[in-house]
Parts: C-alpha cells; structure tokens; sequence
C-alpha cells in the first residue's frame, strides 16, 4: 500500500464573551425564555440598523495580536446573503474582503517534542444565528433569536496539520490563548468554541493538495479525533479502491463514529458576498491598536518559565496549573499572600485535582478565594492545625469558601501542643491498652502506631502527631 | 377656505396664537382627505383616531406651555416606508400588507417631539422603487393637477397630498429622486439633505447607501423648518453624521449676490423637454437678475449614472429584502409544502412586478462572476461622480438644473417601458450617489397645465446654498395650488 499524508485545515468558531450583542444591546446570556434577548435589531425587524460593539473589535484583535497576525486597520463588514429561518435578515453580517486579522500562526509542540508553526490565514469578525427549535407534536419549528447576534470570532487556519495530535495540539493553544484573553470561555460541549476540520490526503511526498472534505458537528476533543482517523480512513479507500473524494461538507455522528454528506460542492451557495451598507469601514488606529496590545496578559509560555525560574515549583506542576488561566490566577494570587508557592502548588495538584474529580468539576468552576487558600498554607505550615485537619479545612474552603481562620477557631481545630494535657492522654491510653504495651516491648513496632492512634482519637485529632509520638516512646 | 391651504409654518403660527387648535387643524386635515381620497390615493392608511386623539395631547401641550415651535400641532403625512409603532407601515406592498411595527422611524420620532400630529401613510410605488407610484400594491397615486397623470415617484403618495392640501406637509424618502423628482410633478417643494442628515434607523431600507428622508411642503420655508426638527445625530445609525449645527433657518434670506451657480450643459441635452428646459433656463435667469454668476460648465459621466445606480440600489436592495420571507412577520402564503416552498410563494405572491425586476437584477450583479464586472465598477463609477462634482464644487456654489426630463406622464404610460423609466432619473440620481442635498421648487406650469419643478444641488453638507437659491427664486413668483386644493 502506498504512504499517504494527512493535510488538516481548521475553522475554528468562537463565541466572544462580550456582555451584549455585536450590532445591539442585547444580554448575550446563554439560556432565558425564547425570544427574550431579542431586540428588532437581533430579529431583523424592517427599518432597524446595526451598531457596532467596540469590544468585539478589542477581542478580535487582541485574539489577533496573540495569535501573531497583522491587524487590517481599515477592515470592514460584508453581507453574506443566503435563506435560513434561524437567520432573520436572511444575510449575515460578516467579514470577506478586509477580515480584521491576517497573516498569523502559533507554534505547537508535535509528539516527537519538537515545535511547529500552523499558519493563520485569517480572522473575521461575525454574528451568530438564532436556534431553531422543532415542534415534537405539530409539524412547525419555532425559532429562538437569543443567540441571534452573538459575536463570533471565525480563525481559519493554513492547511498546515498532519495528524489529530498536531489538530488537538492546536486547538488546546488557541484555547488557552482566547481563555488567558478572557475573549471566551471557548467550551466546545456548549458551543462557545467550534471547529470544523478541512481535511484531504495526498500520497506521501507529494505537493499538490487531495480534494478536501469539511467535516463539522465536532463537539470534543475526542470526537475531533475521532473523525479526523475516521475520514483519513474514508478518503484513502476511496483512493485506493481507484475512486475519487468528492468535494463535500459532512456531518460527524459521534455515537456511530461516522460521518454522512450534508451537502456537496456543486450545492455550494453563492452568498452574493457585498460590502455592508449599513456599517462605516472600522478605523483602528496606531493608539486604539497600542492601548489593546499593552492590556494583553501574560501568556502561558511565559508564564511556565517565570513559575520554574521565579517560584522554583516543578516542570509538570507549573504545566498543569497553567494549563488553565482561572488556576494560574489562583495561584498567583495565593502565592503573593502566603509567598509559599510550592505548598500552594502541592494544595492545587493535589486536594484541589481530587476534589474536582470527585465532583466532576472544570477548573472554571472552582469558586475558592486564593486568600482563604493562603490562610490556609499559612495555618498548616505554623502548625496551627495538623495535616489531617488542614485537609478537612480545606475541603470546606473548596465548597464554601469560608475562612479558615475562623473555621479553625469556632470548631476549636487548633493542635493542642500542650505537653501536659497531651501527656495525661498518653498515659491514659498506655494504661487502657496493656495488651498494644506488652507488643511493644516485645518488639511489634506496629502496636506503636494503633497507640498514637488511640491518642489521636482521645485528643479529637487535634494533637501533633510528632509530638504524641515522642511522649509516647519516652513514657512506653 | 380650508385651513389646508396654509403653509405649514403659517397654520403652525396660529396655533401658537391660539387662533386655531391642532383638533381643528386635524379635523380639517381629515375632512380634506375624506373629500379627496377618492380621485387622488394619496394615503394608503388613514389613522383618523390616532390623529384626533394625539391632536388633544399635543393641545393640552401647548396650553400647558410645554410644548411650542413652529409644527407644534401641525398634521403631518408619512410615508408609508417609514415604521410607526402600532400603526400599520406597508411600504405599499402586499408583503408587508399586515405590518405593524413595534418601534417608530426616528426621524418621526423627531417630529412627534416637536408637536407633530400623524394623520396617516401616504403611498409610494412599491419599496420605493419605480418613479411614478403606480407600482404600489394599493393602487397608484393621481396627480392633483391632471388626475390622468401619475405624480411621480416613489414619494408620490406624500407629494400628491401636499399639493391636493390634504395636509399641509409630509415626510417622504429619496434613494435616487424619490423626493424631488414628485415634488416637481406635483409643483410642491422637497429637500433631500445630505446623506447621514437624517437618522435612517425606521426607514424600511431600499438602498442603504443611498436613501435618505426629507421634507415635502409647500414652500421653501416650510421645509426648512421640518428639516431643522428631522435632522439629528443617531447613534442607532451608523452612517448618521455629527453635523456642526443643524441650523438652516438661516439661510432663508433673499440674497444671491455674488453666489456662483453652474449650469451643467450635459442637463440640457437630448431628451428634455423643451418647456421644462425653458422654465428651468428662466429660473436661472431669475436668479442672475437678483446677482447669482450664472456659468454653464461640462458635469461629465452623467451618461454613467444610471447604470452605476441601479446596480448598486438593486444590489443592496435584493440583501435588504430578503428578510422578507413569511417567517416572521408579513404576508405568508396560504398553502405551502415545506420550507422551501413557503419561501418561494411568500415572495412570488407578496412582491410586485418592478420589486421582483430589481431584486433579479440585484442578485444577478452580485454573484460570483459577475461581482467585479458590474458591483465594483458601479462603486468605482460612483466614486468618480463623486469626483466630478467636487470639482464642480471647487468652483460654484450651486448647481442648477432641471429636476425630470419631463413633466408628470400619463397614467399607465411608464410601466409599459421601465428602461425609460429608469432614464427619467438620470438629474437625481447623481445626488444620491455622492450623498449631495438637492432641493426641488415650482419654477413653471407646462402648456398641458402640468407643474415644472427646479432642482439646485449643493455640496455635502452645504443645504445652505440651495436653500438660500431656492428661497430667493421663490420670492419671483406666486405659490401655484393645484386644480385639487
């Protein structure tokens, strides 16, 4: 059989997290009663005009500038003309000839751990559409325009990928580039980061392009992948068996690990691309432009050097919390309170990873203060409480948020470091355990550990173990 | 005498001296439509409680002192391309036969803050396309001064009303003449400001690009008072302009001494009317008596205007209509099979004949293959116009011209050949592609009784110009009321 290559294209849709619509001031809200973010602007009222959202032009080019592309300073919006009823004006506002961003790419990591870049050819500025809804009982459908008029952000990417890896590689990027933006939360389960994969194959060693497929309804990471082995196997038989890949758009069914034709080339509508009337040209200038590249974040790759050059914590660690900015946050800021920051990584990799298994949580989600989080560090380093408290502590930090602090002091937490009481205990349990004491002395060591827990248990878990464990021995 | 034959301004005035009530002014608004409606058809709806009922509030206003200036009370006809909430807007189609909007346009807006009193929706040809109202879905609109003849178009439904004195002023619309060129067959004054002037959010869009309301009225005067109320800065309109001062009052003073106005030869060639191009000469002449420099200069690319129009208007007007598909709201066709289908007996069923020619023509100019050839040229043409009259700009005040090659045709005699329809707007259209004020006033009545109207173009931005030529030419001569009024 002959060596084939895979030639992987994206088309990444994302929904900007802006607080209102792109042309009105609507709520971009997810979820609400049908219909009730709508506007007659958003629902393609006659006679109502669109006005621009200026934040979705600071996102799209802060998206820009991080993804290294050059801003088009004069761009501006067309009218992309087709019929659909989730649409209300039957064209959508969108980008064609002057899109905001070009010329761009980021650099992945490929498997064998070497870097790559994937071009970004360009990215454009849009409206989202309505959602149709169909009538389970008539043989209506009804449409909700919440969505209508959400802005979108579309990254089209260079033909530059050759594997689900390298595609999962850089979508994970630009994730985490938009996310440390705080552009879009860019979930793909809920839609507010879409992909469509345009993929064809070409014998290895070849330049000329296959004819490509468009593959779209890909709602996870997985289901990219999925699709994209399943499609490079479809078309090499295609080829292989002497046929031809026909230029189509195909939809993933990811229960049934396949893909079935939506539409071909030859149904391809002519959207009757035109210059919107209705906009002016958006103008951004030199300072507009200078104000949004001084207000982008620190990005990931800088941040993995500066926490294993400035905080000293573990490669794999320093991966791990930054791979998610809402964890890079907290941690940041718990660290500059407690300035401890291997112990508040230790309390990030270890009870919060656990914690957010168990709950099936996204990093997202986590509601905890990183004060309470360094109030904590702080209580189980100085002692305060012991580790087996701090845990409990902490796990009410993670559900509540409360103050450790107070949580300690109310509850009575505090290790009891008082050798008197702690010594009475002791002699206490030595007295109550003759059989655990005798073992002892007959060399059993492990009865000393069913001692300290008998202590343990007298003292309420409040005692330092290390200490009831020296008294222990001196009085056994 | 109806108190209809007052100017606006002048039955404004004595409202505010309480020699009349904006419910009397209303009632005579109403009584004069009952009377005329049937020979005219000016009106597509009549909204005769609406009307009374706001005339009392407007009249509790003025007693209390709240409300004064020079339209307070004064009954006003829209057109029917423009959204008031709750009152049906149908852009005199059958697509939008069932229309109600939810918001008002507004410009309207403007005029109801100043005082102004509603008194229906005046007819158009259908979307505002077609030059002689005859392609509305509600029957055409007559000429007050010969009803065999049509008054123009697409504003011929708010002209025609003026002249008849159905009421005394009226808000119409203009993408390519549709103000100034019924103002001419109807011997009424109109402005169409500079693009941007007005706020276009409520205007059921045509041409995007292109349109722009403006005043209908009696007298140069009366429109510049209305303009003055309907022009402002719209932040719901992106194309609307921050304009220095909306003043234009100024400007009505009967002085044009040392004002340079050119004459373009390329108005005056083949195809005009022979009385139309003497009135309009004779005009001209007015003004040169009264100290105007009067200087006949070559426009050029006017052969070029045309074409670049209706492929722009049509192209943004096939995208502006789309929205119209049943879905929503309007017309929908009774028996359909799918989606599809629905959408294809909607629009088959809901627009006319011209709307359709257009919106064919539209699609066809945008699609793919054909975009550069005929869109981007008609842009590139558009801009070059535009250059020309700079030019022409850098060196007069005012361009002077006629407004139609001809006065208002027969009834039925357009529709039958709408390429020459489409040439009788070869003197306004230009103005709206380079986004120029125009203004359209009486200058004469043909030998078949038929009024001649004058147009004078200024530059962006510069309505003063045209209004101060226009009010000193009309100090030379008597209003002229129609055989209707």
């Amino acid at each position: 059989m002959k060596q084939y290559e895979t030639v992987i294209g994206l088309e990444v849709h994302v929904e900007l997290a802006t607080k209102t619509k792109i042309f009105c001031s609507c709520p971009t809200e997810f979820g609400g009663a049908p219909n009730s973010h709508t506007c007659p602007v958003c629902t393609g009222m006659p006679g109502s005009l669109p006005v621009l959202n200026k934040k979705v032009v600071e996102y799209a080019v802060a998206v820009g500038l991080a993804t290294n592309c050059s801003i088009t300073q004069n761009c501006k919006f067309d009218r992309k003309n087709y019929f659909y009823p989730d649409n209300p004006q039957n064209y959508q506002i969108s980008q064609l000839y002057y899109p905001i961003c070009r010329n761009g790419g980021i650099e992945i990591t490929t498997e064998d751990g070497t870097t790559k870049t994937i071009g970004i050819h360009e990215i454009h500025m849009e409206e989202d559409a309505g959602k149709l809804v169909h009538d389970e009982w008539g043989e209506s459908s009804l449409v909700d325009f919440n969505r209508s008029g959400v802005p979108l952000i579309e990254i089209v990417s260079e033909p530059d990928m050759r594997s689900a890896e390298e595609v999962v590689a850089y979508l994970d990027k630009l994730r985490l580039i938009i996310q440390y933006l705080g552009a879009s939360d860019c979930k793909l389960q809920e839609g507010s980061m879409r992909a469509d994969v345009n993929l064809s194959i070409r014998e290895a060693g070849t330049e000329e392009f296959g004819t490509r497929t468009e593959m779209k309804n890909l709602n996870s990471f997985k289901a990219i992948a999925r699709a994209i082995e399943a499609e490079k196997e479809r078309q090499i038989d295609i080829i292989e068996s002497g046929g031809k890949v026909v230029q189509e758009t195909r939809r993933w069914d990811d229960n049934k690990e396949y893909s079935y034709a939506m539409r071909s080339k030859e149904d391809a509508q002519d959207y009757r691309y035109f210059p919107e009337p209705d906009l002016v040209p958006i103008v951004i200038s030199d300072s507009w432009l200078e104000e949004i590249k001084l207000s982008q974040p620190e990005f990931r790759d800088e941040k993995l050097k500066r926490y294993e050059e400035e905080y000293k914590i573990p490669a794999y660690d320093a991966q791990i919390i930054t791979g998610n900015k809402h964890l890079a946050d907290i941690f940041e800021a718990a660290t500059a309170i407690c300035n401890n920051p291997k112990k508040v990584s230790n309390w990030l990799m270890v009870e919060t990873m656990r914690l957010m298994k168990e709950n099936d949580m996204e990093p997202e989600q986590l509601k905890f203060s990183p004060e309470n989080l360094a109030k904590l560090v702080n209580l189980a380093e100085s002692k305060v409480i012991n580790s087996q408290t701090a845990k409990e502590v902490f796990e009410k930090v993670f559900s509540d948020d409360i103050d450790p602090e107070k949580y300690v002091e109310e509850n009575g937490l505090k290790t009891v470091s008082d050798n008197g009481a702690l010594r009475e205990v002791v002699q206490k349990v030595i007295e109550e355990n003759p059989q655990p004491v005798e073992d002892y002395h007959n060399g059993k060591k492990k009865a000393m550990g069913f001692l300290v827990g008998q202590i343990m248990k007298e003292m309420k878990g409040k005692a330092d173990p290390a200490m009831a464990n020296s008294i222990l021995k001196e009085l056994l | 005498m109806s108190l209809m034959n007052l100017t606006a301004v002048g039955l404004g005035k004595k409202i505010q001296n309480r020699e009349v009530s904006a419910p009397e002014a209303a009632k005579a608004a109403l009584d004069a439509i009952e009377a005329k409606e049937a020979e005219i058809n000016s009106f597509v709806t009549v909204d005769s409680e609406g009307a009374l009922k706001r005339a009392e509030e407007v009249q509790k206003l003025i007693d209390e002192g709240k409300l004064a200036g020079p339209l307070a009370g004064v009954p006003v006809a829209i057109k029917d391309n423009m959204c008031t909430k709750g009152l049906l807007t149908t852009c005199s189609s059958k697509i939008l036969g069932n229309y109600i909007p939810m918001f008002t346009a507004e410009a309207v807006l403007n005029l109801e803050k100043a005082g102004a009193v509603i008194i229906g929706k005046t007819n158009m040809d259908e979307f505002a396309m077609g030059s002689t109202t005859e392609t509305s879905a509600f029957g055409p609109t007559k000429n007050p001064w010969d009803t065999g003849h049509v008054p123009g178009g697409s504003s011929g439904g708010s002209c025609a009303a003026v002249a008849a004195e159905e009421c005394p002023y009226a808000l119409g619309s203009d993408t390519g003449g549709s103000i100034r060129q019924p103002s001419s067959f109807c011997g009424v004054t109109g402005i169409k400001p500079t693009y941007g002037t007005v706020s276009r959010y409520g205007l059921i869009a045509y041409g995007s690009s292109l349109d722009q309301i403006g005043p209908v009225a009696k007298d140069v005067t009366d429109c510049v008072a209305i303009l003055e109320i309907i022009s402002s800065y719209d932040k719901k309109d992106s194309t609307s302009v921050k304009r220095e001062n909306y003043n234009f009052t100024s400007a009505l003073e009967d002085n044009v001494k040392g004002m340079k106005i050119g004459i373009p030869a390329d108005y005056f060639g083949e195809g005009l009317d022979s009385e139309v191009k003497e009135a309009v000469l004779n005009a001209a002449k007015e003004l040169e008596k009264k100290g105007a420099v009067i200087e006949e200069f070559n426009l050029s690319l006017v052969d070029y205007a045309i074409p670049a129009y209706y492929i722009i208007a049509c192209a943004e007007a096939s995208s502006n209509l789309a929205r119209f598909d049943g879905v929503k709201y309007g017309y929908r066709t009774e028996d359909y099979n799918g989606l599809h289908n629905m959408y294809k007996k909607t629009r088959s069923e809901g627009f006319g004949a011209e709307v359709k020619r257009r919106i064919m023509l539209g699609s066809f100019v945008l699609s793919s293959g054909y975009y550069d050839a005929y869109y981007i040229k008609a842009l590139k043409t558009k801009a070059l116009i535009k250059k020309a009259f700079d030019n022409a700009f850098n060196k007069y005040d005012v361009i002077l011209g006629p407004a139609a090659p001809q006065t208002a045709p027969a009834l039925g005699e357009s529709l039958s050949d709408p390429l020459k329809m489409y040439l009788g707007d070869i003197y306004t259209i230009s103005a709206n592609l380079a986004g120029l004020p125009g203004i359209t006033v009486p200058c004469g009545i043909s030998s078949k009784s038929l009024p001649i109207g004058l147009q004078l173009l200024g530059n962006c931005f510069e309505e003063k110009n045209i209004i101060r030529a226009a009010y000193a030419f009309e100090q030379t001569r008597e209003y002229a009321h129609s055989p209707l009024a």
